[in-house]
């Protein structure tokens, strides 16, 4: 039974990832999602360490008032003070996160949150934690947060698809016809705050990344349309946890990282394909790719 | 003991442990923000990120391979991992629609899943001597012995000699790709010298301060010190102290506060000491910019002020009676609040005075007012006889150009239109003495 609890919900966290990841990487915004999911740490500690609760609300608000104090120093960097993009994020992040460390460090034993755990989680532990109505178990707590935010998700994604469809691809266009980019884009940071937070136990800080972003790239890679890509990027996220769980009990290892693992392999397969069938575009960008080299006369 | 003996403390190196946590920080941050000086340039620091998170597979399939924790294997097998996902990256972001982002945030992560899969596999296993090999994750400085300050310091000098061999290379592959390769420099082999470099460095210090906040010490100082200077040379030493100060301070606190890890607090430092150069830096600090937008804006609103008295009186020619606040805020198309403004400055700095129930210019606004309008209406006939504009399309154009023109562009501007006399409108170009 524990093992059906663990992949079912490996299989929640994957299909959220998957849906909203197909956005993120369509909007060219993974490395934000990645400076997010490591940047809620430091409010996560806090809110644990006040509330001794790990899956609370105070703790859903302590993870998102870090997610956007990194969010506007990004901006503040990027903007502000004009400092390229890539070095915004990653100074941004590091410092949250080291900040987070610090704060596990220094409350020590009072809170019961090792730093392995932030970084790869441990769904192993899922079963261990039921929650109960009356005086039956009805499934792991994590199981069913997680299943509660998978609803929110296709929800908030089926009411607003049209919008984050036009305002990831044509800019221009949905500003043109008075729809805001800028509210869209935090719509979408709010799923992908959501999501890295109540993952967290699970999957951990650096894991979610390969959930959000490996499927998502895998689909994309095999298909040009985004309903395609979506339902194709789910259909990778859960036959990753399956074998990924499979993988951990054959090799005794971490389930989170197994299932990365497999994710990557995946992508390794989709890329095979992908470059079998788009030979032809090679040799068409070949000039490009490879100065033409001039003889001496 | 109180804190400020406790630093004592430190600085003495009373325990020897001390002297290899001081000595090792402090090598591992310098080296780190002068390689990490490229890679900013380069705008690449998320490469930095990827390698740092790539190379726990590395680090856990050496030790798998050689079974003990060989600080020089160990280090082997996390350059090959992070020299693979720097290849990884690029392959991906080269050979696909995917773009360098999506590749980036994908091999850092499986690469990650992989070597937690390694890790884990190790530590369930039980193996002897597997202890500690999680310290790679996190980093504990405290746990360096004599033997990694030691090849800290082999490779730290290594690295800085190739540094300073391949500077005008690397400087120029930073900056201009295309020329180095027009040139006959040769790119390929530069990149992978390079990279080669970035990696070592990262596989050396994710035991100090682990895999994420390795990151940190390749991208912040670089960036701290870029809101100092355009020059790279000083750029890079600057880089390389602020680095070296964090470190050491780090280490500091690390120790002086039981139980403090000794890599966050090193980021931390760091990411205070960015933050404030990006707020006072001399460059192109967030003070800095304010302060000259505002003299910016200052100026202009003088300049505007005084120029509606030059329209008001036909270039000082009439006498209109006295000008008040109210005629001035009819006849000027400035935002009554610019106007308040301009006349508020005017008047600090004595161009302007009250006199006869008006404002009165004092000889210096005067001059002030006319060169205005003389830069104006010069701009004016530049562009409608070089551009070929209608005169009616030229105005606004000079009107937020006539507070940027330079003497010496003045100068040159008027010996190109053969120093003229009116502008398109047939209106007289002022003339100011000196």
């Amino acid at each position: 039974m524990n093992d059906i609890w663990i992949i079912s919900t490996a299989i929640l966290v994957a299909t959220s990832s998957a849906i909203l990841g197909s956005f993120l990487i369509m909007r060219k915004m993974a490395m934000i999602g990645d400076a997010i999911s490591h940047a809620v740490l430091p409010g996560i500690v806090i809110a644990y360490f006040v509330t001794q609760n790990r899956t609370g609300l105070p703790v859903l608000m302590g993870a998102a008032a870090s997610g956007l104090i990194v969010t506007s120093f990004i901006q503040f960097f990027n903007r502000r003070v004009r400092l390229q993009m890539d070095a915004s994020i990653g100074i941004s992040y590091t410092f949250l996160f080291a900040l987070g460390i610090i704060l596990i460090s220094y409350f020590g034993s009072n809170v019961d949150l090792d730093q392995e755990c932030v970084l790869y989680g441990e769904i192993a532990y899922v079963p261990l934690d039921q929650l109960m109505i009356g005086s039956t178990f009805i499934g792991p707590r994590q199981f069913w947060i997680l299943f509660f935010n998978l609803i929110l998700v296709v929800s908030a994604v089926f009411v607003a698809y049209r919008r984050l469809v036009l305002t990831s691809f044509d800019e221009g266009f949905a500003t043109s016809a008075g729809i805001s980019v800028v509210f869209w884009q935090y719509y979408l940071m709010g799923g992908v705050s959501l999501t890295t937070v109540v993952s967290f136990e699970s999957v951990g800080a650096i894991l979610v990344i390969a959930f959000l972003v490996g499927p998502a790239a895998t689909a994309y890679l095999l298909t040009e349309r985004l309903e395609r890509m979506i339902i194709l990027a789910v259909g990778m996220g859960i036959s990753a946890s399956i074998l990924g769980y499979y993988l951990a009990v054959v090799t005794n290892a971490s389930i989170a990282g197994a299932i990365a693992t497999v994710i990557g392999i995946q992508f390794m397969l989709a890329f095979a394909v992908y470059r079998n069938k788009h030979k032809w575009r090679d040799s068409k960008h070949a000039p490009y790719d490879n100065p033409v080299k001039v003889e001496p006369e | 003991m109180t804190w400020w003996q406790e630093i004592i403390s430190f600085f003495s190196f009373a325990e020897p442990n001390v002297e290899i946590v001081f000595w090792g920080s402090l090598l591992l941050s310098a080296v780190s923000g002068l390689v990490g000086s490229f890679t900013f340039l380069r705008k690449q620091s998320l490469i930095g990120d990827v390698i740092a998170h790539s190379v726990l597979p590395g680090i856990c399939l050496a030790f798998l391979i050689g079974k003990e924790k060989d600080p020089t294997y160990l280090l082997i097998g996390a350059t090959i991992a992070g020299w693979l996902s720097t290849v990884a990256v690029d392959f991906i972001s080269s050979r696909s629609k995917i773009k360098s982002d999506t590749a980036i945030a994908l091999v850092l992560s499986v690469f990650f899943g992989l070597g937690v899969l390694i890790l884990t596999n190790i530590q369930h296993s039980g193996m002897a001597n597997q202890s500690g090999l999680d310290q790679f994750i996190f980093g504990r400085a405290s746990a360096m012995n004599p033997a990694d300050v030691r090849v800290f310091a082999v490779v730290g000098m290594l690295i800085t000699l190739i540094v300073l061999i391949f500077f005008r290379a690397f400087k120029l592959l930073s900056f201009d790709p295309q020329f180095a390769q027009s040139i006959g420099f040769p790119l390929d082999l530069l990149r992978v010298i390079l990279s080669v470099i970035t990696v070592a460095t990262v596989a050396m210090g994710v035991q100090a301060v682990g895999v994420v906040l390795m990151s940190a010490l390749l991208i912040t100082p670089a960036a701290a010190a870029r809101f100092w200077t355009d020059r790279i040379r000083v750029m890079m030493i600057l880089a390389v102290l602020i680095s070296a100060a964090s470190g050491v301070i780090g280490a500091a606190i690390s120790y002086t506060s039981s139980g403090m890890p000794t890599g966050p607090w090193i980021v931390v430092v760091l990411s205070i000491m960015a933050l404030f150069s990006s707020l006072v830096g001399r460059n192109k600090g967030l003070l800095k910019s304010r302060l000259l937008r505002w003299s910016n804006d200052r100026k202009i609103a003088i300049e505007n002020t005084l120029k509606s008295f030059f329209y008001l009186t036909d270039g000082f020619e009439n006498d209109p009676g006295p000008i008040t606040n109210k005629i001035l805020r009819e006849n000027s198309r400035m935002h009554p609040a610019d106007l308040r403004r301009g006349i508020f400055y005017s008047r600090m700095k004595g161009f302007l005075k009250k006199a006869h129930g008006g404002w009165v210019l004092s000889e210096e606004g005067e001059r002030i007012s006319k060169e205005t309008v003389r830069k104006h209406r010069l701009w004016e006939l530049y562009i409608s006889k070089y551009m070929h504009l209608k005169p009616d399309h030229v105005h606004d154009d000079a009107e937020g150009i006539e507070h940027i023109i330079t003497p010496e562009i003045e100068a040159e501007l008027e010996e190109l239109l053969e120093f003229p006399e009116t502008d398109p409108h047939d209106k007289a170009i002022p003339k100011v003495s000196r």
